[in-house]
């Protein structure tokens, strides 16, 4: 029995000897797979599902990339199990949002922060936007902001939870406007929150510009503004909060993309690195994305860093009080 | 979408003939599935329900085809008080279902109710009883069901199939299936209030699917002249919680086909499988992709009929599944239990959670509590809870709480209903303890 234990442990450390003295060359050999925090049919899941549907192409990575949803808790179970749980082989991806995981890594109570993972490329940016029912008496941002100056803490406004995109967004228009709003985070994500506006049981909401669209083109909200720093693509018509007079950058912007846990040889994040965002702009997946109503915006590595560097100290500062 | 039927009908082999619901739609179900199971009515319960199905999931999807844009209305009319209200209508529920005695269901409910509390807070994201980074997401409720249900039923089968050789098989009758037909039609009532209850409650966004079966049991247990023979093997609780359990189905899709807004996790899926192919639920869908839209509802309608006749085709022999020694079930069962826990989120917490939630429940049938009002309590919980602090969020905002809860037209409706379920359920307790007390003194 002993010889036994002490011929596999030679074999195995035989193994790892080889893995690392190629330097990794041939990763991926095998199917490769990405955690997404939230629930399957949900924004960042399906599209996580369509930026990487090419990965088996040979010009890509040459192997498929399979979905495993971890949901709960606004993504906190997921990015956990990223964090501590996951092993770190560069066989295990992790779909991010930021600036959702920063938030909470800020806010406390989590395993995780921006030093736990390590960023390969993003594929989306979703803004937030301002949206109210279609028989609202609000007509622009500058309606919705007399009101809540007339009436301070009297506007709700729902959005996905505390601590999402949705939420920085009403801080940051709270700041700005120096007003006070009501907001109300709904269990259930975007949906629920949008819900709440179509039904009228809240004045206004915050949501993602992808589901808000939707709602819009079917007739049921009027989209008022859109959080980021230049207009969107699918929304030409509608004005940023910015040139409405409200100084609210792109800090609740929701971008996606994808990330290893720390730990991940480096050879692996240098491929991984190079070859992603190319897969991402494979013109099949921007077809996809369009017909599904989501923006797109690649980002290597390097600048997903600095953006993460950036999203951290602007968080920082504006959750400070909370 | 026909995947999903099939799931859901291919749940109910194993719901009745071993007590085990395959969702949480389905414990209602096996009250009395179960018992006409152990009283070798096995062909029949499966029988009717495949036939009870049948009839409701037509209706619900007839529903959808002829009223969503009146429904679309309604399904929007529910606000989050009237969503708490409802809530606590099935907490109301609780004490009744499938109990020896009152405070002994409210007293699993509470049980349940605690269960919901663990992990993050979907709200506020306040971390509650994790002890260990498994518990986070709180307690799945796919896990639980099948902890809660099948793993003490396992241990009793370990249990006995040690003591006689498994030679206790259950006899199973043969049942021809014209005479469930006109079984069922003998049940019209039950049929009603199940195929009625499921379409209304289905359309609930985020409550319906789960509470409609429950929900339609208890009313036609209130409304049957044979109230004693529930939970003992009467097909009429069958009957409704089965008709409810499809009628949901039609109604459910409404609020995403008409407002793109996923009302079911089921729904949230369906949503991404449509926006992946560059399809919009909405108006869109209707205006622009009548045949993928068509194609989808028919297929709907298509595979309940088809479902129904293959489930008639094979319930005679799924029948028999009973009969398989049952130290040989038990070890099947528990691999099942293992696999399909692990399976729901890949993740080995969730096994821990089934087995250690069976364990308990084992030992809490023991002394008498039962494992459906735990499971609704789970389920109830987060509805009354997160509606709750969004209402009065809300109200606190505007009008205060009071008046936030407490009026409008649907408010005092749904209040009005959970003041005479408590009352009536206090009502059948006191009548109940006056006949025992009285037979007591007669023997």
């Amino acid at each position: 029995m002993k010889t036994l234990l002490a011929g596999a442990a030679i074999a195995l450390m035989g193994l790892t000897q080889t893995a690392a003295a190629d330097g990794h060359a041939n990763y991926p050999e095998r199917p490769i797979m990405m955690m997404v925090s939230y629930g399957a049919g949900g924004a960042t899941d399906f599209q996580a599902r369509i930026v990487t549907m090419t990965s088996g192409n040979e010009d890509a990575l040459g192997m498929p990339i399979a979905i495993l949803n971890k949901p709960g808790a606004g993504g906190r179970v997921g990015w956990n199990w990223l964090a501590g749980q996951a092993e770190a082989d560069g066989y295990t991806l992790g779909a991010y949002n930021v600036p959702h995981f920063i938030a909470q890594s800020i806010k406390g109570g989590v395993e995780y922060s921006t030093a736990s993972f390590e960023p390969i490329a993003n594929w989306g940016a979703d803004p937030a936007v301002l949206v109210v029912g279609k028989d609202s008496e609000f007509n622009t941002l500058q309606d919705v902001v007399d009101f809540a100056k007339a009436n301070p803490g009297k506007l709700t406004t729902s959005g996905a939870g505390l601590f999402v995109g949705h939420h920085i967004a009403a801080l940051q228009m709270e700041k700005a406007g120096d007003m006070k709003m009501a907001y109300i985070p709904t269990k259930g994500g975007g949906a629920a929150a949008m819900k709440a506006v179509i039904a009228g049981d809240v004045m206004a909401g915050i949501n993602n510009l992808s589901d808000a669209f939707r709602a819009a083109q079917a007739g049921n909200v009027k989209i008022l503004a859109v959080a980021d720093l230049e207009r969107n693509e699918f929304l030409p018509d509608v004005p940023t909060m910015m040139e409405s007079g409200l100084a609210v950058d792109n800090a609740s912007v929701n971008f996606r993309g994808v990330m290893v846990p720390k730990g991940t040889p480096q050879g692996i994040i240098d491929k991984l690195a190079a070859t992603v965002p190319t897969m991402f702009e494979n013109s099949r997946v921007a077809g996809k994305m369009k017909a599904g109503g989501s923006p797109m915006h690649v980002m290597n590595r390097d600048e997903v860093l600095a953006m993460w560097a950036a999203r951290e100290e602007t968080l920082k500062e504006l959750l400070a009080g909370l | 979408m026909r995947l999903i039927r099939q799931l859901l009908q291919a749940a109910q082999f194993r719901r009745f003939l071993l007590k085990i619901p395959g969702a949480p739609a389905n414990i209602a179900t096996t009250l009395d599935g179960h018992a006409m199971a152990l009283n070798g009515e096995g062909a029949k319960a499966l029988q009717l329900s495949f036939l009870s199905s049948a009839v409701g999931g037509v209706f619900g999807v007839l529903l959808l085809i002829f009223l969503t844009p009146v429904l679309a209305q309604w399904a929007l009319a529910f606000g989050p008080s009237h969503l708490f209200w409802l809530a606590i209508l099935g907490v109301t529920v609780i004490g009744s279902l499938d109990s020896a005695s009152v405070v002994k269901g409210l007293l699993s409910g509470c049980i349940g109710l605690w269960l919901a509390t663990i992990g993050f807070d979907d709200i506020m994201g306040a971390q509650r009883f994790i002890f260990h980074p498994s518990l986070g997401g709180g307690i799945n409720i796919i896990a639980a069901l099948i902890g809660l249900f099948a793993i003490p039923q396992v241990i009793t089968m370990f249990a006995k199939g040690h003591k006689n050789d498994g030679t206790e098989a259950i006899q199973v009758q043969k049942h021809p299936i014209k005479s469930a037909v006109s079984e069922l039609l003998r049940y019209k009532r039950a049929m009603g209030i199940g195929t009625i209850t499921g379409s209304i409650i289905g359309l609930i966004p985020g409550v319906g699917g789960q509470i409609a079966g429950l929900v339609a049991y208890d009313q036609s247990k209130k409304f049957s002249p044979d109230k004693d023979k529930f939970g003992t093997g009467h097909p009429e609780g069958l009957i409704a919680a089965e008709s409810a359990n499809n009628a949901m189905v039609g109604p459910s899709l409404v609020p995403l086909l008409t407002l793109s807004i996923p009302g079911s996790p089921t729904a949230a899926v369906l949503l991404g499988g449509l926006l992946i192919h560059g399809i919009f639920p909405g108006t869109d869908l209707f205006d622009n992709h009548p045949d993928v839209a068509w194609t989808f509802i028919n297929s709907m309608l298509i595979g309940q009929i088809l479902m129904c006749i293959f489930g008639l085709y094979v319930a005679g022999m799924a029948a028999r599944v009973a009969q398989v020694p049952q130290s040989m079930m038990a070890a099947i069962v528990l691999g099942l239990a293992v696999f399909g826990s692990y399976s729901v989120q890949s993740s080995m917490g969730d096994v821990y959670v089934m087995a250690s939630l069976g364990v308990m429940m084992y030992f809490l049938e023991r002394f008498g509590f039962s494992a459906a009002p735990l499971v609704l309590g789970l389920i109830l919980g987060p509805i009354a809870e997160s509606n709750f602090i969004q209402g009065s969020m809300i109200a606190t905002a505007t009008d205060g709480l009071a008046p936030y809860f407490f009026t409008g037209p649907l408010n005092l409706f749904l209040i009005a209903v959970v003041v005479l379920s408590v009352l009536y359920s206090g009502y059948m307790e006191l009548r109940a303890r006056r006949y025992t007390s009285k037979e007591e003194i007669m023997g």
